[in-house]
């Protein structure tokens, strides 16, 4: 097992390197002198713009220049920002439990219903049931991210005023937050602050949900398209005979087998949360990386969008990986590639 | 040409979904043509003494804060999004099939090279992606097709390059090469019409998704300026009046994004199914 996992791992490495020699190429060699995006905009004197031409090496042929980026980039220098004046190293980190807290909740919201319901349609095919889950996930690929955000927030929060104002994370008047994790919903529970906890929560109900519902149809339509295949198979038919209880022989052994395919689309399905995290973050005013990044984009700061943009890749390489080897652990038959 | 035709309209009738959503879709690109003779009023001209005025007989989807009728803005809107979406589909279908077929006829070297590239794309977030390049390019429209194309190229080269590969040993392939065609006229006269209809699908489902794209990039304040009637803008544009209770500013503009997403998407359902019954689900 640690075998496998080592040789995944370093099988990962290229994907990683590319993104970086990728991410370098697109900032670096593209129409636009990153001299003057990292000195101080447009306006900057052009003896600031060539000092900092002079001190980011651009004056250097490409090839120098990439060894020099690879080397900041494994000391973990990823440049400064200019809005906010901080590292950006240390304003991702910063940002990232916000954003990562919203992903986790939207992921488990989306996978708690999108279970269920693929079950369900696929042991009563053609009824309601059917139907309802069909139709569920076809409105809900259809419907942008920031569309059905802010209509969940004329319902919840306009009309029947359930939901707490929708800007950020917390009510300021809640209490502090601990940090400990920067993931609030444990912090607040790990000191037992259910009151804050519950306000937390009240926060990320309506972003999560947002999301969770956006990639409901891929998990729900493949929970329901390999339930029904196995559900057909020689395995079931032999626990029916032995006359085991339907719960059993759908959740333990159906539903198992049927999990491989959900696994092996929650890859792209990351993909896409990643991506509709910017959406979402930018409706509710997350405070995650997301909407950092996109502040830093629309005022032409571009450290952060570059170190933002390789934080991404570099997580969704990340789950991909993890994805594979928990593959491997769901269904040993698998080899790694 | 009259037997074709026929087919097809036997084959919708046996849908209607698949009907419903080429009707729908056709409807869309004539709204997109014709929006000037279709719209009521000026998208652009403001009124501000009708602002944000809720649906009425007189502004079937209300007024925005700047008391301009967002009917208008809408018709007018469908021309912005479509013209983004089929630009950049075509875009990348044209370099994607091409690029896909020459690395699934050629192998080798050219395949190896090309797939780890794809591969290197694949390993961003998409939207993402479209992000930086629009960050890297520039924010114009012109970047938004081209962040668009970009991000669904990795689909087509490999769409491209697994069915030109299945087909290269084909008998008919073998006649044409040995009919003395060159590799590149196998190819672009042979190969490529032979594998078009099931790209056909791959387009329809790609449609949907780059309307997303784009008008989720114009949400995000990327590619499109504010006076300009666009779903994504419209959407953006009606976020600050929500909380105080202007739905149709986003609901409408939403429904339009919508249902031009379930068109596309439904039509590329059908035609799979169409075209190959063992993918139905």
């Amino acid at each position: 097992m640690g075998r496998r996992i080592g040789v995944r791992l370093l099988s990962s490495v290229p994907a990683l390197f590319g993104v970086l020699v990728f991410t370098f190429l697109l900032m670096r060699v593209l129409p636009g002198d990153p001299a003057v995006f990292f000195a101080a905009g447009a306006n900057a004197g052009q003896a600031e713009i060539d000092m900092v031409r002079e001190q980011m090496g651009l004056d250097k042929p490409l090839h120098e220049q990439l060894v020099r980026y690879l080397w900041d980039i494994t000391r973990g220098n990823l440049g400064n920002s200019m809005t906010t004046g901080q590292p950006v190293r240390t304003d991702l980190i910063e940002r990232l439990p916000a954003s990562l807290e919203l992903t986790f909740s939207a992921l488990l919201l989306a996978l708690t219903l999108a279970l269920p319901l693929g079950v369900l349609a696929a042991l009563r095919p053609g009824t309601i049931v059917d139907h309802f889950v069909r139709f569920l996930c076809t409105l809900g690929v259809c419907v942008p991210t920031f569309v059905s955000g802010l209509l969940l927030i004329y319902v919840f929060y306009y009309l029947l005023n359930w939901a707490p104002d929708p800007t950020g994370r917390i009510d300021i008047f809640a209490a502090n937050a601990p940090e400990i994790t920067g993931f609030l919903l444990i912090d607040f529970a790990l000191v037992r602050d259910w009151s804050a906890w519950r306000a937390a929560a009240g926060q990320l109900i309506l972003p999560a949900s947002t999301m969770a519902l956006f990639v409901l149809a891929p998990l729900a339509r493949m929970t329901r398209a390999s339930m029904l295949a196995v559900l057909g198979s020689d395995f079931v038919r032999t626990a029916k005979s032995l006359g085991l209880s339907d719960l059993r022989i759908i959740v333990v052994y159906a539903l198992r087998n049927a999990l491989l395919p959900v696994l092996t689309i929650s890859g792209i399905v990351f993909s896409t949360m990643l991506g509709a995290n910017v959406l979402v973050e930018k409706v509710f005013s997350w405070p995650g990386v997301a909407s950092y990044a996109l502040d830093a984009l629309l005022a032409s700061d571009y450290a952060p969008v570059q170190g933002f943009v390789l934080l991404m890749a570099t997580i969704f390489v990340m789950v991909n990986l993890l994805i594979d080897i928990l593959y491997g652990v769901a269904d040993p038959r698998a080899t790694v590639a | 040409m009259s037997g074709t035709l026929r087919h097809v309209g036997w084959v919708l009738r046996g849908n209607p979904m698949t009907a419903a959503a080429a009707v729908g879709a056709s409807l869309l690109l004539f709204i997109a043509f014709f929006a000037p003779w279709l719209a009521p009023y000026d998208p652009i001209a403001s009124n501000v003494p009708i602002a944000l005025q809720p649906p009425s007989a007189a502004h079937w989807a209300g007024t925005d804060q700047l008391g301009r009728d967002v009917f208008s803005r809408i018709l007018y809107g469908t021309r912005v999004d479509l013209a983004i979406a089929f630009s950049a589909v075509s875009l990348s279908f044209v370099i994607g099939a091409v690029v896909g077929s020459f690395c699934g006829y050629v192998g080798g070297t050219l395949d190896r090279v090309v797939g780890r590239l794809v591969d290197v794309l694949m390993a961003f977030p998409l939207f993402v992606l479209a992000m930086a390049l629009v960050a890297a390019l520039g924010n114009s429209i012109e970047n938004i097709i081209i962040a668009t194309a970009f991000i669904n190229l990795p689909f087509y080269i490999r769409f491209a390059r697994a069915e030109v590969n299945v087909r290269r040993n084909l008998g008919w392939v073998e006649a044409a090469r040995a009919s003395g065609d060159s590799d590149i006229s196998v190819v672009l006269r042979f190969l490529l019409p032979n594998i078009l209809p099931a790209m056909a699908v791959q387009i329809s489902l790609n449609l949907g998704w780059a309307i997303l794209n784009a008008a989720g990039l114009s949400f995000i304040g990327l590619g499109i300026t504010p006076p300009t009637a666009e779903w994504g803008i419209m959407v953006a544009e009606g976020a600050r009046f929500i909380t105080s209770g202007h739905w149709w500013l986003v609901a409408f503009p939403g429904l339009a994004l919508m249902l031009a997403v379930l068109c596309f998407n439904l039509l590329g359902d059908g035609l799979r199914d169409i075209l190959d019954p063992r993918m139905r689900t």
